[in-house]
C-alpha cells in the first residue's frame, strides 16, 4: 500500500514541479509587454503583446475575416504588415503568392504580437460588427442541412450586407470544445431584411459550430455573429444569369434571387441545383412557386443517386452535366456559383472550354 | 556495457544502429516533414538538440529518483513528461531570445514532443545500461542519425517530385516509405564496421 502512495506521491510531485517551472517560465519569458498597433497610419491602439495578430485585433473588436477560426488552414485572415511581423513563417507560406509577399501580406492568425505593429486593413472591415441574435426559427430542411433562423436584439438598427455574404456563428465553449469557436456561413435571407437573417446549416462529422446549432441550439437561445465578410456578391451588369449550386451552397444564391425579384429587375436567371436524393433537394417546393410565379426565373435541379422508387422525373447526373446539355458555346452570361470546392472547381474548367470569359465566373468554395 | 569507447557509441549510433532506419522511431514526422531539404533539416537539428539534452535529463532523473525509491516502473510516465515540459520550455526560450532561430527551427519544437524516436532513445539508454555521458553521447548521435535519414530522403523526395515519375496510386507516403526502406538496406550494409547491443 505505501509503496503504490509513495509512487503516486513522488511522479505526481515531479508533475507538479515540472508544471510550475513552465508556468514560471510562461510569466517571465513569454511576457512581451504593451507594444502599439498603428492602423493605416490613423487609429493608435495600446495592446498586451505575445498573441497571435488576428486574436488581438479581435479584443478592440477589429475582425478580420477568417473561415477556420485561427487555424492557419483557411488563408482568408490576410492583412498588410508594414513593419513589425518578422519574417516570414513556414506556416504562412502556402497562402501566399510572390506579389502578396512582396508587398508585405502575412496570415494575422500566424504573426504573433512581439514589437510595434503597422498595419493596413481595408476600411470596410471596420464596417464588421458584432451581432447579437435570438433564434426565431428552426426548420430541418434536409437530415442533414437546418435553417436557423436569427432576431436581431443588437445593434438595434439590425445589419446592413450584400447578398452573397457570409457572417461567422459562435458555439460557446461545450462538450465538444473547450473554448468558443467561430465558423462562417452564408446568409441565405435578402438584404431588405434588416432585423431578422437566416442561415442553412449542413451538420459536418465533428464539426464544433454545426453540431452545436444542430443538437443545442432553440428557439429563444441568444447567440453571437460578425460580419459580414466576403466578395461573393453581385456585379453590376445587364446580361443573363447562369447560378449554381449543390446542397446548402443554394444560401447565398437564394438571397440574390430574392434580392434580384424583389428590386423588380427585369433578368432572365437560371437555377441549376444539385443534390443526390429527392429528400435533399432544400426549397425545392418554393423554387418550383417561384419559377410559376417569375416568367424569367428557370428552376432547373437534378439528382446524382435517384432510382427508380424516387419517382423522379427531372435531371438525372450532376449539375456539370446540366451545363453540358443545356449552355450553348460563347454564351452571354455571368455566373454565380457555390458549393463543395470539387464542384466548383469542374463547373468552372466545363464554363471556361464554352468560352465565357473568366471575369464573369464569380464563386464561393466551401471550406 | 559500461566499456564501450565515446567514439565507437557515436558513430554506431549514427550509422549502425540508426535509430530511424534499423528501429524505424520517430516516422510520423519523418513522413510528413521529408518533403523538401530545408525544412527536413529545420526539424532533424531540432531533434539532435532534444535528444541529447533529454536522454542526459531521464538519466540523471532514473538513476537519482526512480531506482533509490524503487520506482523503475515509472519510468515511461516520467520520460514523457520530462520531454514535454522540457520541449516547453526550449521554445519559450528560443523564441524570446533567438528569434531568428526560432523561425528556423523554434516551429518544429512542438511536432516532436511525441516523437517516439526521443522517448526510444531514453528507453535504450535504461535497457542498455549506459552511463550519463555514455547516454549523452548516444543521443546525440541518435539525433544525428535521424537528422542525416531525414535529410537524405528529404533530398531524394525532392528529386523524385522533380522527376515527376512517380506512379499516382505511389504519391506522398507510399514511395517515402519505400525510399526509406531501400535506404535502410544501404545503411545495414554498415553494421559490418561497428556493433553495439
Amino acid at each position: 500500500m505505501s509503496e503504490i502512495l509513495i509512487g503516486l506521491f513522488s511522479i505526481s510531485a515531479i508533475a507538479a514541479l515540472l508544471a510550475l517551472l513552465l508556468e514560471v517560465a510562461d510569466r517571465f519569458f513569454a511576457d512581451y509587454g504593451e507594444k502599439h498597433i498603428v492602423i493605416n497610419d490613423d487609429k493608435d491602439l495600446l495592446i498586451k503583446a505575445g498573441r497571435p495578430l488576428l486574436f488581438t485585433l479581435a479584443e478592440e473588436k477589429i475582425y478580420i475575416p477568417s473561415a477556420c477560426g485561427g487555424k492557419g488552414t483557411c488563408g482568408l485572415c490576410k492583412v498588410k504588415i508594414a513593419q513589425g511581423g518578422g519574417p516570414v513563417l513556414p506556416t504562412e507560406t502556402p497562402y501566399l503568392n510572390l506579389e502578396e509577399l512582396a508587398d508585405n501580406i502575412r496570415l494575422s492568425c500566424q504573426v504573433k504580437v512581439k514589437a510595434d505593429v503597422q498595419l493596413e486593413i481595408d476600411e470596410e472591415l471596420f464596417n464588421i460588427q458584432e451581432f447579437t441574435v435570438a433564434v426565431d426559427k428552426v426548420e430541418p430542411l434536409t437530415p442533414d442541412i437546418k435553417y436557423i433562423g436569427f432576431k436581431i436584439l443588437s445593434p438595434e438598427d439590425g445589419i446592413t450586407f450584400k447578398a452573397g455574404q457570409y457572417m461567422q456563428l459562435e458555439a460557446p465553449p461545450y462538450k465538444l470544445s473547450k473554448e468558443s469557436e467561430f465558423r462562417a456561413y452564408s446568409i441565405a435571407t435578402s438584404p431588405f431584411e434588416k432585423n431578422t437573417i437566416g442561415f442553412m446549416i449542413t451538420r459536418v462529422k465533428e464539426g464544433v459550430v454545426s453540431n452545436y446549432v444542430h443538437d443545442y441550439l432553440d428557439i429563444g437561445d441568444t447567440a453571437t455573429l460578425r460580419g459580414p465578410f466576403g466578395e461573393f456578391c453581385l456585379r453590376e451588369s445587364d446580361r443573363e444569369m447562369l447560378m449554381i449550386a449543390t446542397g446548402s451552397g443554394l444560401a447565398p444564391i437564394y438571397s440574390m434571387i430574392q434580392k434580384i425579384y424583389r428590386e423588380g429587375a427585369k433578368r432572365k436567371i437560371t437555377l441549376f441545383f444539385g443534390d443526390r436524393k429527392p429528400f435533399d433537394l432544400i426549397y425545392h417546393e418554393e423554387l418550383k412557386e417561384f419559377e410559376q410565379s417569375i416568367g424569367d426565373f428557370t428552376y432547373i435541379p437534378t439528382l446524382s443517386r435517384t432510382t427508380d422508387k424516387d419517382n423522379w422525373s427531372g435531371e438525372k447526373g450532376r449539375v456539370t452535366d446540366l451545363i453540358k446539355k443545356y449552355i450553348p458555346d460563347n454564351p452571354e452570361i455571368d455566373v454565380y456559383i457555390c458549393g463543395a470546392p470539387a464542384m466548383v472547381s469542374s463547373c468552372e474548367e466545363l464554363l471556361l472550354q464554352k468560352g465565357v470569359p473568366v471575369e464573369r465566373i464569380c464563386y464561393d468554395k466551401f471550406m | 556495457m559500461a566499456n564501450i569507447e565515446p567514439t565507437t557509441l557515436f558513430f554506431a549510433a549514427i550509422f549502425t544502429n540508426n535509430i530511424l532506419l534499423t528501429n524505424f522511431l520517430g516516422l510520423c514526422p519523418f513522413l510528413s516533414i521529408s518533403k523538401n531539404v530545408e525544412s527536413a533539416f529545420g526539424l532533424g537539428t531540432a531533434v539532435v538538440f532534444v535528444m541529447a539534452c533529454t536522454t542526459g535529463l531521464n538519466h540523471l532523473l532514473y538513476y537519482k529518483i526512480l531506482v533509490p525509491y524503487d520506482l523503475v516502473h515509472f519510468e515511461y510516465i516520467l520520460f514523457i513528461i520530462v520531454i514535454a515540459a522540457f520541449v516547453q520550455l526550449v521554445e519559450m526560450i528560443v523564441e524570446r531570445f533567438f528569434p531568428p532561430l526560432y523561425y528556423v527551427l523554434g516551429i518544429f519544437l512542438p511536432l516532436i514532443t511525441v516523437n517516439c524516436a526521443i522517448l526510444g532513445a531514453s528507453l535504450f539508454m535504461v535497457i542498455r545500461d549506459y552511463t550519463l555521458v555514455q547516454s549523452v553521447i548516444y543521443g546525440a548521435g541518435s539525433g544525428i542519425g535521424w537528422l542525416l535519414a531525414i535529410t537524405a530522403v528529404g533530398a531524394i523526395r525532392e528529386k523524385v517530385q522533380k522527376a515527376n515519375v512517380v506512379p499516382k496510386g505511389l504519391e506522398g507516403p507510399g514511395i517515402t516509405l519505400i525510399i526509406t526502406g531501400i535506404l535502410s538496406l544501404a545503411f545495414i550494409a554498415f553494421s559490418g564496421m561497428i556493433q553495439i547491443q
